[in-house]
Order: structure tokens, then sequence, then C-alpha cells
């Protein structure tokens, strides 16, 4: 079983947690000045990358918070995690701490 | 109103007692008071005089106080424990000290429900649903969280070496019981 490093509660078990889509994916603050295609990208186009990966969990059955993660998408691991609000964190630093 | 309370029946009336002798017992608790508290540090602490327990600051703790116990289960929200009957007294004072601070107050009484898990297997019975480790030095004495007990919510609570108080939705009794006194049977 994967654990995931809760920014809250620590590690716990993946099964108390829920995968809740991409990260940093921000609402235009006028959205009455978006075009169709710019909207129906902010809504539906995510970038599904094979690599790295900002998302956002929920502990659900825990402290049950939203939180962001960083994950590797091909071999599931996790380089850090930040609660919910925080800015996203470095790409270059964060590999760079995991040694790659 | 009277006649209401007459009708409160226990969800673990008519339910077979776990009990293997010398190894684990598992026993309902009575009625209690309950509430979900939620807000920010201030608020807590406002609700702490109000209350007449510290609600613990650090995630992930209980604190109790003279029959009455305030656990700390997310970094705003705390799940607050008192003697049955003592609602409406609680909710006038938190109501009263909280009056200009935002906060949220759910009674949850009806919905939630108690028992013990105590004895020296009482962790080894836990472990056949909850996918914690349990051992003390991970899960020590004074430690509660939400956590899962196979498919249901429950809130895990360890109130001695031997001891857990599990708090759940009264719904999910029937399935918890079930699953602990089938993993009783293995001791």
């Amino acid at each position: 079983m994967l654990l995931i490093p809760c920014p809250h509660c620590g590690p716990r078990p993946e099964i108390e947690f829920r995968y809740a889509g991409e990260a940093h994916v921000a609402r235009a603050a006028d959205p009455g000045a978006v075009n169709d295609q710019d909207w129906a990208e902010y809504l539906y186009f995510r970038s599904n990358p094979k690599g790295i990966h900002f998302e956002r969990w929920r502990h659900v059955s825990g402290c049950a918070r939203f939180f962001n993660c960083v994950r590797d998408t091909v071999s599931d691991k996790i380089l850090t995690t930040y609660p919910a609000g925080e800015k996203k964190p470095d790409l270059g630093t964060l590999m760079k701490e995991a040694g790659r | 109103m009277s006649d209401s309370m007459a009708m409160r029946r226990s969800v673990f009336d008519g339910m077979t007692p776990i009990r293997v002798e010398g190894k684990v017992t598992a026993a309902s608790l009575p009625f209690a008071a309950r509430f979900v508290f939620r807000g920010d540090a201030k608020a807590a602490a406002a609700c702490s005089k109000a209350f007449g327990v510290t609600l613990p600051k650090t995630i992930l703790q209980a604190a109790s106080e003279d029959g009455r116990s305030a656990l700390s289960l997310g970094p705003d929200e705390w799940l607050l424990i008192a003697r049955d009957g003592e609602e409406a007294g609680i909710v006038a004072k938190i109501e009263k000290a909280l009056a200009k601070i935002p906060h949220a107050l759910v009674d949850v009484c009806h919905r939630n429900t108690a028992f013990t898990v105590t004895g020296a297997q009482a962790e080894a019975l836990l472990a056949s649903g909850c996918p914690l480790d349990l051992h003390e030095t991970a899960f020590p004495v004074g430690m509660a969280t939400r956590t899962l007990f196979a498919k249901a919510d429950v809130i895990l609570w360890r109130t001695g070496t031997n001891a857990f108080r599990v708090e759940l939705w009264r719904s999910f009794v029937p399935f918890v019981w079930g699953i602990l006194a089938e993993a009783s049977r293995d001791f």
C-alpha cells in the first residue's frame, strides 16, 4: 500500500485519501471576459503529463482537508505535499532535493 | 419531546457482546453529548474556556477533563464529547462566548455512537480492519484520529495502553460489529 504524507497528519495509507484532479488550475478573475475556447480549456483540459504532476488530494478519512501533492506519474513517487493555498513549489528545487 | 426521548434506542440493543476471556472485550458506551466544532485558533481558545476542556492545538490529540473531552481531528476541527443531557447547556455557553467569533458548532450526538475495545489483544483486534500502525510507538496513548475500519469511517482514540474508544456513525455499527465479532474468533 502506498503511504501518502498528509501535510497535517503525516504519512498515512492511501485508502484514506481521494484524488481530486490537477492542482493550480486557476479560475479566471472575470469569467465574463473569457472566450469559449479558454473557458473550455479551464473546465476540461488538463496537462496529463508522463512524469512530474502537481495534483490535489483530499485526506477524506483523516483530517478531511484538501492539499497539494507533487507526484511522478510513472513511478508513483511523491516528491512533496503541502497545504492547499500555499505557493506552487519550484520544480527544479524539488528535483534537486529528490536527487534527480 | 418526552415521547420522542422515550423512543430513543441504542443501536447496540440486541447485539451479541464481543468478549474473549482474558484477551479482548468490545463494549458499547452509553449515550453522550457530541459536537463538531470548527474555527481558527482564536475561536478554539474561546471555546476551550466555555467548554471547560482546552482544545488541543496539536492535531490528532485528545484532551479530557471532568468527564468532557476534546479531540483534534483536523487543523481547524474538533470533536467535543460530554455527558448525555448536557447538550443545551453546552450550546448556550459556547454560542454566548463566541457570539462575535466566526465558527461552526454542530450537534452530532444522534448521528454518532461509540464503543470501547479493551484488553491485551485490543490493538490486534482493531488491526483486523484498520490500516494504521497501531503499535504504541506509532499510535501513543492520547492520540485520536479519523481513519477507516474496513470500509467505515471511524474515529479511533487510544485512551490507554490496552484501551481504545471507537467513535462512529450509528448506521455503521452493524457492519463494524460484524467484522469485529468475526475477527475476535481468531483469539
